[in-house]
């Protein structure tokens, strides 16, 4: 192989700086960001409504404009996203344990290893959405309903990484020996496969999350998910489609803008973690 | 390939296909009898009725029937074709789903095609010019566009193009105050662009990612390297030893892109008010139609099913060295 010139590393800002410094520098930013969220969504509890304002424009007043209530968009976006980040989490939550769960229940004996197998090809078998409303109408819609059809469908592709991790590592001699000496399988489990997963399980969070928020927006907007009262971005989504027709842009374009940056901070942090726990690319 | 591994490949399938089918009716089931859907009040939808008329309709829907009768019922039922009776639209189950998914069938299958071809000619421009602008652009898009949720893209493009510039109408499948089959070809036609040019922005992201990294990757190759040393350049290396490498597995990759191919038309459908498969999924859910919802989950897995089987297909009669070892293990 000849070298070549590369100035993809070169193009960082500031200063030239290694792949350590960058995913540190954006975990921080990104992490920011996202706390910032948090916690100011958490303050905001009553949004005054003035119908002297209502449906304005973005202003400086009024960042992204205000609703028909004279609601201040900004801030119902704000609170809307804290509460998907909410939702996000509990949901991520879930579905690890059951990745993890499963995946360590894989490395029992063949026949486990063949239900786990059964179960992910019966879950991607259903289209991601309908399966989500069908779980969701099982626990009665709702708050529960969202949180439990989110997190009990975002498991499969963890799953399946963590279910063929434990093929691989079960080849290994030292389980072997184990086996030999009469541990239990769960004993093997816990003590010898667990800690080797860790980082696929970590990585496997953080880019599960956005794909958990995005359908907790999907399933709300549909209304399946939260109620209405709450200012969660899908159903101030769903509002806005009422007044699209009067061209009310900004209702529906400033909160969709920032789920995806929201989503798309997501991904920054989860691709550079996977490029830091993986020794082939941690040193670039 | 001979006939032989041909019957042996399709019975496998088969009876893949009839154990999957079978799980997922009875896991479908399952999940809706535990909810508290009571299909009584659903189907009087609060209608006063005495206490004995019902006793009668209890009876009728089985409402205290055992689980595993149900399922026994429901599992003979559907062998025997019969899905049940809507709620919403008070006609048979079948007839609901056939009609409804003949109009999302075009709009899927124009959008998958456009995808497919528009995302795999993207991918390409940008491997083989990397770092470029024109490289840049393309992963910047595909990067946004897979962080957004495919129903606001599909509101943005409502506004700009219905509302704002007001050369498509805003929704549904023919004119208000015209019945479907009276509607024109041109009024069918305007009201499928905005949903098909949603999806396909849409779904030409994964695929367009991927050729890009594959193509980047055969291109890095030492008998690229070769080839550059022999002479060739331009576009003809590009065709003559990059497409040939990765049109297949990118094809492939399409066949498998069925279920999102499905969500996104629940999504988007719903956005445009298209009278389609996924619009009514999303109403039989929110209206408790029972019968209507499972038909559709089962109806929706067979597709994807046929996705994947696809692919299985294409990846053997395509690739050789898969031929030669498929069916020895």
């Amino acid at each position: 192989m000849i070298k070549k010139k590369t100035d993809d590393k070169e193009q960082w800002f500031l200063f030239r700086a290694n792949l350590r410094t960058k995913t540190i520098i954006i975990i921080v930013l990104s992490a920011i960001v996202i706390v910032s969220i948090l916690i100011s969504g958490s303050f905001i509890k009553e949004i005054p409504t003035s119908f002297v304002n209502a449906n304005q424009l973005p202003s400086l007043e009024h960042l992204f404009g205000t609703d028909w209530m004279g609601r201040d968009m900004f801030q119902r976006t704000i609170a809307g996203l804290s509460l998907s980040l909410t939702v996000g989490f509990i949901a991520s939550a879930v579905s690890t344990l059951i990745s993890v769960i499963l995946g360590l229940f894989s490395s029992f004996n063949r026949f486990t290893d063949e239900i786990v197998a059964g179960i992910i090809d019966l879950f991607g078998s259903i289209p991601h959405i309908l399966l989500i409303i069908l779980v969701s109408i099982m626990f009665g819609g709702g708050t529960m309903g969202v949180i439990m059809g989110v997190g009990l469908t975002h498991w499969t592709p963890l799953a399946r990484v963590l279910r063929s991790e434990v093929k691989e590592i079960k080849t290994k001699e030292y389980i072997h020996l184990s086996e030999n000496l009469g541990k239990s399988k769960i004993w093997i489990a816990v003590k010898h496969l667990l800690p080797l997963l860790i980082s696929q399980i970590i990585v496997g969070i953080i880019l599960m999350f956005p794909h958990a928020i995005m359908h907790e927006a999907a399933i709300t907007f549909l209304g399946f998910g939260l109620p209405p009262h709450e200012p969660a971005i899908g159903v101030i989504l769903a509002e806005s489609m009422n007044y699209l027709s009067s061209g009310y842009w900004w209702l529906a374009f400033y909160p969709g803008m920032s789920l995806l940056i929201v989503v798309l901070l997501f991904d920054f942090i989860g691709e550079s973690v996977e490029k830091l726990l993986n020794p082939e690319t941690a040193q670039e | 390939m001979n006939n032989k591994q041909i019957i042996k490949f399709f019975s496998y399938k088969l009876i893949r296909f009839i154990i999957l089918m079978i799980a997922v009716a009875i896991f479908s089931f399952v999940l809706l009898d535990l909810s508290p859907i009571d299909p009584v009040s659903v189907y009087l939808k609060g209608a006063a009725v005495s206490e004995a008329q019902r006793t009668i309709l209890e009876q009728y829907f089985g409402v205290n029937v055992p689980l595993h009768t149900k399922i026994f019922h429901w599992l003979v039922d559907l062998f025997q074709g019969n899905l049940g009776t809507s709620l919403i639209f008070r006609a048979p189950v079948l007839d609901v789903i056939i009609q409804k998914f003949t109009a999302s069938i075009v709009l899927m299958a124009i959008s998958w095609i456009l995808s497919g071809v528009i995302g795999f000619g993207l991918g390409v421009v940008a491997g083989k010019n990397k770092g470029s602008w024109i490289d840049k652009a393309v992963k910047v898009y595909c990067y946004a566009i897979q962080s957004a949720p495919s129903f606001w893209v599909g509101m943005l493009i409502l506004m700009v193009f219905a509302v704002y510039l007001g050369w498509f109408p805003i929704g549904f499948g023919v004119p208000i105050g015209v019945s479907s089959n009276d509607a024109t070809f041109a009024q069918w036609a305007s009201r499928l662009v905005l949903p098909t040019l949603t999806l396909s922005l849409v779904g030409l992201a994964p695929i367009a990612m991927y050729t890009r990294n594959e193509l980047i990757q055969v291109l890095s190759s030492d008998y690229v390297l070769f080839a550059k040393s022999r002479g060739e350049k331009g576009w003809d290396l590009v065709k003559n030893h990059g497409i040939r490498n990765i049109l297949l597995p990118a094809i492939t990759l399409q066949f498998l892109s069925f279920s999102e191919l499905f969500g996104g038309a629940v999504l988007v459908e719903q956005v445009f008010s298209y009278p389609g498969i996924g619009q009514t999924a999303v109403a039989a859910g929110l209206q408790s139609d029972v019968p209507l919802f499972l038909g559709i989950v089962l109806f929706s897995a067979v597709f994807v099913f046929i996705g994947n089987l696809l692919a299985d297909i294409s990846y053997y009669l395509i690739d050789p060295r898969i031929k030669e070892n498929e069916f020895n293990d």
